[in-house]
């Protein structure tokens, strides 16, 4: 590790508790190198992160960091965002914390276009508890809870997120660091819900029951199946079959929900001072 | 100045506690709407935008809960209001914000329950529920008032002792209560005393999040203030870092119950009437106690040397007064709308010198003051 991300640790908070062979420190090092790139003071930066391997991440690193409730890191940082809405706010999930259990406030902070910056680390797995399947755990794979192959057919959590109003959605791989760092920075400059799923490896928890299990053959296989966008949606349908996009896959325009409260606040205050009436 | 007149409102429950609580500081709400706590949610709605603070209702309790803990962790003053079925679900955020320290108000008008139960009935069937409603050990501050004046009152001094004790505040109104209009005399702001969580002296290198000062209680950093530091659910030491060793674990979780027990002489709150002479002692509280203490003054015109004891902070109990009125009355009797949740309480500090007698009623009725004069007839007469 470059001793410039090494800073970015709270001193003592290493060694980690995640397996090796986790991808879960190549996207939190991406996600290190592009807030050292923006350039941000530390002070103005806060770290939301839910229950979960992915989410403990929070916890080792050198911001204001709020290390949540199982689903909830979304609705912790609606409030520290709309409390103090010059603060850059980070929110870091699993895919069982953000599909699952916290799958409600996904579609309400994206629908709000409330200015976060989300990173949903996507190990198809509930890593922390050893490895059950979640709602982004692949049809058919086997999981502590889905000995005989998962039954339930995967979110397509990209196209929730774009169906409910976010206005940045993008896609990673572990293997991608490079990009998944580019894409943080795009989802910064986007001024409201900015969503990335970054697809990661859990040798321990999927690789074993599915394989393969070598970590380096999981972040081939993240290598050989992510097409970037473009190049995606020009593949024959044969082509595509079995490989995922990545890069930006959706975008559009719409008001934050920050500057909108604020707006709507200040225009409400004004009527009070000007003599409108203040019915209570 | 302003004189009374102008001061004078009639008034539901509610709507002082929304009031109260713009008086008291509070600049951030979150909430889902819920009968029959709405009128909070509506009153803040219109009123925190025009004082430049935050209302937003979020998709349920859950979120709600969550969002004020957030908020208040960037040096907000932040509180929710809910009824029974919301009140579930805030249960597992309220115990964050007891393991992080995260002072909030919670505002729970209580109704009939279990369950969806009775939405527009009134209940007390909650006041177990706030003492041990989200799970492991964990002080708990709760209030309950039964007037308008009194909810106005209760509500400034919940967001106070929630500032001064960086512990979630739970204000337990009965539907009575808050639907109940009275005449009000609003104080004025300069009247009323707000407190304000001790933040760490600048440019502190000691400073440690989760280090209490010599107030019990560690100074609180909001997030941007510069004292960049972890907040957790899970065990942690004084850094905030989370933490699987036992002595820390212990360490943590008894100095949390103890920054309450330790001061409860700032939070206990009674009231009593016609107690000093009293042989047969009703204790109630909410909407109970207005019925109580009709029935109390009847007693007396029936020569029964009756009297009632109210807690106004039900938790921490001030169990220590009851201790003392077992010494010298002959019986107590406990009125509340729900299966006897406060008797057990109250039979626990008797401790056996005079029997405890319940008298609880849980159809989404007001216990009625007849009721109560016929029980206290009965007790008195051995019946």
């Amino acid at each position: 590790m470059p001793d410039v991300i090494k800073e970015y640790f709270r001193p003592g908070s290493l060694p980690h508790m995640w397996c090796p062979g986790c991808g879960t420190g190549i996207v939190l090092q991406s996600f290190l190198r592009a807030i050292h790139h923006l350039g941000y003071r530390r002070d103005d930066v806060a770290v939301v992160g839910g229950i979960g391997c992915s989410a403990r991440a929070v916890s080792y690193i050198d911001f204001n960091t709020v290390h949540t409730t199982h689903g909830r890191a979304l609705a912790f940082a609606t409030g520290i965002k709309l409390a103090k809405p010059d603060l850059q706010v980070f929110v870091i999930m699993g895919d069982g914390d953000a599909a699952a259990i916290g799958g409600n406030h996904l579609i309400h902070s994206a629908r709000r276009n409330i200015d976060l910056n989300v990173l949903v680390i996507n190990n198809s797995v509930y890593g922390m508890t050893g490895g059950q399947c979640s709602p982004l755990t692949p049809t058919g794979s086997r999981t502590a809870t889905s000995p005989y192959g998962s039954l339930e057919r995967q979110l397509n959590i990209v196209n929730l997120v774009a169906a409910a109003g976010g206005t940045f959605v993008a896609r990673s791989t572990a293997y991608h660091a490079k990009l998944t760092g580019e894409l943080i920075e795009q989802g910064v400059a986007n001024k409201g819900f900015s969503f990335i799923e970054v697809i990661s490896q859990c040798p321990t928890g999927f690789g074993r029951k599915n394989g393969p299990s070598d970590p380096a053959a999981m972040l081939q296989w993240q290598k050989d199946k992510a097409v970037m966008a473009e190049k995606y949606g020009k593949l024959p349908e044969e082509e595509a079959k079995g490989k995922f996009p990545i890069g930006v896959l959706f975008r559009d325009e719409a008001p934050d929900y920050t500057d909108i409260y604020l707006g709507m606040s200040s225009r409400a205050g004004r009527g009070k001072e000007s003599g409108g009436k203040d019915n209570d | 100045m302003a004189s009374v007149m102008q001061m004078a409102r009639l008034m539901q429950g509610n709507e002082a506690v929304a009031e109260a609580a713009i008086a008291a500081g509070v600049n951030f709400y979150a909430g889902y709407p819920i009968t029959p706590s709405t009128e909070i949610a509506e009153f803040m709605a219109r009123k925190l935008p025009l004082t430049g603070g935050v209302f937003i209702q979020m998709e349920d309790e859950i979120s709600s809960m969550a969002a004020i803990i957030g908020a208040s962790l960037t040096g907000a003053k932040a509180i929710t209001a809910t009824s029974g079925p919301g009140f579930s679900l805030m249960q597992e955020n309220i115990g964050y914000a007891v393991m992080a320290e995260v002072p909030c108000v919670i505002i729970n008008v209580m109704r009939l329950g279990p369950s969806t139960g009775m939405p527009t009935a009134p209940g007390q069937g909650d006041v177990m529920q706030a003492r041990w409603g989200t799970h492991g050990d964990h002080p708990v501050i709760a209030l309950c008032p039964s007037s308008v004046t009194e909810s106005y009152e209760l509500t400034v001094r919940a967001v106070n002792l929630a500032e001064r004790f960086r512990t979630p505040v739970i204000l337990l109104l009965d539907e009575v209560v808050a639907h109940l209009r009275e005449r009000i005399i609003l104080p004025a702001q300069e009247d009323i005393k707000l407190i304000n969580r001790v933040k760490p002296a600048g440019n502190d290198s000691s400073y440690l999040p989760y280090r209490p000062i010599d107030n019990g209680i560690p100074p609180m950093s909001d997030i941007g203030g510069g004292y960049r530091h972890n907040v957790t659910g899970l065990v942690h030491d004084e850094r905030g870092i989370p933490s699987n060793d036992p002595g820390v674990a212990g360490a943590l979780i008894s100095r949390l119950m103890t920054k309450v027990a330790d001061y409860t002489g700032e939070i206990y709150m009674s009231d009593g009437y016609l107690l000093e002479d009293a042989e047969i002692a009703v204790v109630a509280y909410g909407a109970v106690a207005r019925s109580a203490r009709r029935a109390v003054k009847e007693a007396r015109q029936d020569q029964i040397a009756a009297g009632l004891w109210r807690p106004v902070s039900l938790w921490p109990f001030p169990g220590k007064e009851i201790e003392e009125l077992s010494r010298r009355v002959r019986c107590i009797i406990v009125a509340e709308m729900n299966s006897g949740q406060m008797a057990g309480e109250v039979e626990r500090h008797a401790g056996g010198r005079c029997p405890v007698v319940s008298l609880a009623k849980v159809n989404g009725e007001l216990i009625a003051p007849g009721e109560i004069h016929r029980r206290i007839r009965e007790v008195y007469t051995g019946a």
